[in-house]
């Protein structure tokens, strides 16, 4: 462990709550809006810290438990994700393997929250979202164990500094393939258009926004601030993979930083120029995600 | 080994004691369950210095059976498997006290003790047994003891059946078995395991044809796809201690024997891992789905050991892999994962069958549609569901992840490594992985979220907290899921032997190989250690939060209905219907569908009901086959007694001249 590693944690920390924000300015431009300020997600959290709590009768201690539970599980997995090619606080062989599960342990908790409350529609909304995730976790895995043969190393962040420009020039393909793969999953995780739309006011289409609507005051906060960082690591893996190594430690900063924000813009484009999926399709999405990597990870076997 | 045979002894002695006690209408359930427990301890101390590290112990009797002997022998791998299996024996034990106590009324606890003291002789039996004749007649008398355990409720037609089905079905297993142990001996000329694992097998082609022959006749009592058949029929219908012994400890003595038997036949051709690894990844995805199609919380949970068994299977199948593309690490982690995954599943399933039973217990059903909301009713007994849950899906920071997390390891070595096939390998594991863990969580969340959370979907009994003897088996059982987590790192020493000598490799090697995996796996629990804190730091910065703050309640939020009830809510069945669409191909779930019609719909009803595939599409049709092909030999049978001693005649005069020949 060293100085630098302690940068991705700290910026995941304190501007994973731009991205929200990032996004949605992107969305109203699209739809002509003046948009929300890009510091909302901020605006509301310390609004949601400041209030009381309601609590359904129904509920358990698990309803309690289930937000912090999340947001330290994807704390943990924050603390894994490198920045461009500055190396993660903690890294270790097969650390990738761990956090995808500490994804996994977050929207447990987030589910057997959403059951605890007894309401139909979250029960619906639980449903969806283990489902999909069960497809997305494979198709994670593999793009993450692809990127790894490439490397030829097991830890992510080891993969993402050897990952460089050179491996665009020689496996363009594999490369292509793997990214959008990870786009795919990193949409599908995020619970945004086409598998989720965050906006709907409809509460019979939503997944992820509909299992937390019994959630209120600093157990939301803690929500909101985990999906954040949530969007800012699986996003984070996205940008590790074009990121180019320039040398220069500042100048290397800059662009992921810029490169993270990039993305978010653009998952604000694909949201405003694309309709929402048929749940009845998404699973075709996640699987097809899936193949895309296991192909690209067959391309890439001669390595 | 006096510690051993002393623990022999008790069980024996135990067995009849209650059998002589077994006229009387008193409790004496404490009494077998002190056995046991005296046994268990007594067996374990032993077993726990050969693991760490203490010679074999080994004892050798003369026994006037043909071809036997009574030469036991405790090993490393034995002791392996013989620790869980005692110490859950023990607690299922001291669980069945409080469990039966609502029986003792209506019929004798004799015979169920005496079972029960046989079942757990059998296993050890089993596990020490170093004959052939000794071992299969363990395997027989645990076959036979577990068998009258399942029926323990006889007056139910639906047990009787399932006990059929066991009965068939673990003796179809153990004829591949006769099979393979004669034609061994014949072989080697003789019938003692240690010459056999001395002398090896050195034709491929028969090495091969043993290999087959062990992975069906000890696939058959582990549960692997396809001959998994009877389990989701004989653990519901047990009694819930004895469902969790059966799970957690006896299934697993399949796995021991094909371990004990790879230890026979020398060096592993290149397909027998390829084999293991399918067969292991598709009894773990086929077992999860069908898990999730259960409304049956202890059929649901009989699939997923189908699952887990299939994990362990896919890690010795990456082992045996690792052997034959010469990478130590992939060998170590694969056969380390599959024996970690042994200890962890013995755990966290012997857990979660309990508690099931307690929820069975004190509902009086294990349907999972009707239950709900039952953690405010039973606190305990939910939270320990909870701990088992979380452990059994391989999320962590809890044991199952740790297992888990060596069989990835294991699988992502493989993706680096050239030849390709072996980063095929590699690849096909990861995927399923990912999946079962997946569609683990899937099925968990069912049936915890509906089980526990919630309003109750249906009226039921008052129920009630589990009682003390129930409780702290229970207890002992998740502290050890959590133990295990942080202490992972301490059982290297004792599983690194066992691995190494299953893939062939010297001590020093192993200890070589083992030490990036060792360092990982400290950090890996001190992260499991720091999610704890961070979820504490959380925990308290909220208190500090609410602190002085109104916190209310209101009902749950019902998006503007009015007159929200129970029925509303989101049952088990229509929690998984997404996937069990996805996979109706593969399931061929039953459904009833009588859609409300007219102006004015009286009743509409819904039923669904996922009978097993092999069972359904290849053992029923094949039975009925082989049926009718004997039916067709019925006219050999005329009742006359001379036509019989005419056969016997024909029979012999043949025999005759095949010997003169």
């Amino acid at each position: 462990m060293n100085f630098p590693s302690i940068i991705p944690l700290l910026l995941a920390l304190t501007l994973a709550p731009l991205l929200p924000g990032i996004i949605n300015r992107t969305k109203a431009l699209f739809a002509g809006r003046r948009g929300q300020p890009f510091l909302q997600t901020y605006f509301d959290l310390w609004k949601l810290l400041h209030k009381g709590e309601v609590y359904s009768r129904t509920t358990t201690w698990l309803f309690r438990a289930g937000p912090m539970l999340g947001l330290a599980a994807v704390l943990m997995a924050a603390a894994l994700v490198p920045l461009g090619n500055f190396p993660a606080l903690i890294a270790f062989p097969a650390d990738f393997f761990l956090f995808a599960c500490l994804l996994g342990l977050m929207r447990f908790f987030t589910v057997l929250s959403a059951l605890d409350t007894g309401s139909s529609f979250e029960g619906m909304g639980a449903s969806r979202e283990v489902f999909f995730s069960a497809l997305a976790e494979p198709a994670l895995l593999v793009a993450l164990a692809t990127l790894a043969r490439q490397a030829g190393n097991l830890s992510l962040s080891a993969i993402f500094t050897q990952v460089s420009g050179a491996h665009w020039f020689a496996a363009g393909p594999v490369m292509a393939l793997v990214l959008i793969a990870l786009m795919i999953v990193l949409l599908a995780e995020n619970s945004r258009i086409p598998v989720d739309d965050p906006n709907t006011h409809l509460e019979l289409t939503m997944i992820h926004e509909v299992m937390v609507l019994d959630h209120g005051g600093p157990d939301f906060a803690f929500i909101l601030y985990g999906a954040a960082l949530k969007l800012w690591v699986l996003t984070a893996l996205v940008v590790g993979m074009i990121v180019p190594d320039t040398g220069a430690i500042g100048l290397n900063l800059v662009l992921s930083v810029g490169g993270m924000f990039l993305l978010a813009v653009i998952v604000g484009v694909v949201e405003s120029t694309m309709a929402r999926l048929r749940l009845l399709i998404v699973p075709q999405l996640l699987v097809g995600a899936g193949a895309l990597a296991a192909m690209a990870f067959l391309l890439g076997l001669n390595k | 080994m006096t510690l051993l045979l002393i623990a022999l002894a008790v069980l024996l002695l135990g067995a009849v004691a209650v059998l002589l006690l077994s006229g009387s209408r008193r409790n004496f359930s404490w009494l077998a369950a002190a056995f046991v427990l005296l046994a268990a301890v007594s067996g374990c101390i032993p077993a726990i210095q050969v693991l760490a590290g203490g010679p074999a112990l080994q004892f050798r009797h003369p026994w006037p059976v043909p071809f036997g002997e009574f030469f036991i022998q405790l090993d490393a791998l034995s002791a392996w498997f013989l620790v869980p299996m005692l110490l859950l024996s023990a607690l299922c034990a001291i669980y069945g006290v409080g469990y039966l106590r609502s029986s003792v009324k209506k019929c004798s606890m004799g015979p169920v003790w005496f079972f029960y003291c046989l079942l757990v002789l059998g296993m050890t039996l089993v596990l020490l047994a170093r004959n052939a004749v000794l071992f299969l007649s363990a395997w027989e008398l645990m076959a036979v003891a577990s068998f009258f355990l399942v029926t323990f409720e006889h007056e139910r037609e639906s047990v009787r059946n399932a006990g059929w089905i066991y009965l068939v079905a673990t003796h179809l297993g153990t004829g591949f078995l006769l099979v393979f142990f004669i034609l061994m001996g014949r072989e080697t000329g003789s019938m003692d395991f240690t010459v056999w694992a001395e002398k090896g097998i050195h034709t491929p082609e028969l090495a091969g044809i043993f290999f087959l022959l062990a992975v069906v006749g000890f696939g058959t009592k582990a549960g692997f796809m396809p001959f998994h058949v009877w389990l989701p029929e004989a653990h519901p219908a047990a009694p819930s201690h004895v469902s969790a012994l059966m799970s957690g400890a006896m299934i697993k003595l399949g796995i021991y024997g094909l371990m004990r038997a790879l230890t026979f036949l020398g060096a592993p051709s290149i397909w027998w891992g390829w084999l293991l690894l399918c067969l292991g990844l598709a009894s773990g995805v086929l077992g999860i789905v069908f898990a999730l199609a259960q409304h049956d919380l202890k059929r649901l949970l009989a699939y997923s050991s189908v699952e887990n068994i299939g994990l362990i299977t896919a890690g010795l199948g990456l082992g045996l892999l690792g052997v034959s593309y010469h990478q130590p690490l992939i060998s170590i982690l694969g056969f380390g994962g599959a024996l970690l995954h042994v200890l962890n599943h013995s755990i966290f399933k012997g857990l979660l069958f309990l508690a099931a039973g307690s929820v069975a217990h004190a509902t009086g059903t294990r349907d999972t549609n009707r239950l709900g909301g039952l953690l405010k009713k039973m606190p305990w007994t939910g939270a320990l569901f909870l701990i088992g849950s979380v452990a059994i899906c391989g999320l962590p920071p809890l044991n199952g992840f740790v297992s888990e997390f060596a069989l990835a390891g294991a699988s992502l070595k493989a993706i680096t490594v050239n030849p390709a096939d072996a980063a095929m390998a590699g690849l096909l594991a990861l995927v399923c992985i990912g999946l079962i863990g997946g569609l683990a969580a899937v099925t968990f969340a069912k049936a915890f979220g509906t089980v526990f959370l919630g309003e109750p979907r249906q009226p039921v009994e008052a129920p009630h907290e589990a009682g003390m003897a129930m409780k702290i088996p229970m207890l002992i059982l998740a502290a050890g899921c959590v133990a295990i987590a942080f202490g992972a790192v301490w059982l290297v020493d004792w599983i690194a032997p066992i691995a190494g000598q299953l893939s062939g490799l010297e001590p020093e090697r192993v200890s070589a190989v083992l030490q990036s995996p060792a360092l990982v796996l400290t950090t890996v629990s001190i992260c499991g250690l720091a999610l704890v804190i961070l979820f504490a730091a959380i925990a308290l910065l909220r208190c500090a939060l609410l602190t002085g703050r109104t916190v209310g309640t209101a009902d749950t939020w019902g998006c503007g209905y009015a007159r929200p009830s129970a029925r509303i809510q989101y049952t088990a069945s229509s929690f998984v219907q997404p996937v069990t669409t996805l996979f109706r191909w593969l399931l061929g779930a039953h459904r009833q569908l009588q859609r409300p019609e007219g102006f004015f719909p009286p009743k509409a009803s819904l039923t669904t009901e996922t009978p097993d595939l092999t069972h359904e599409e290849l053992f029923r049709p094949g039975f009925l086959k082989i049926n009718w092909g004997i039916a067709k030999l019925r006219w050999m049978q005329q009742g006359h007694v001379q036509l019989y001693v005419l056969y016997i005649a024909i029979t012999l005069i043949v025999l005759l001249a095949w010997k003169f020949r």
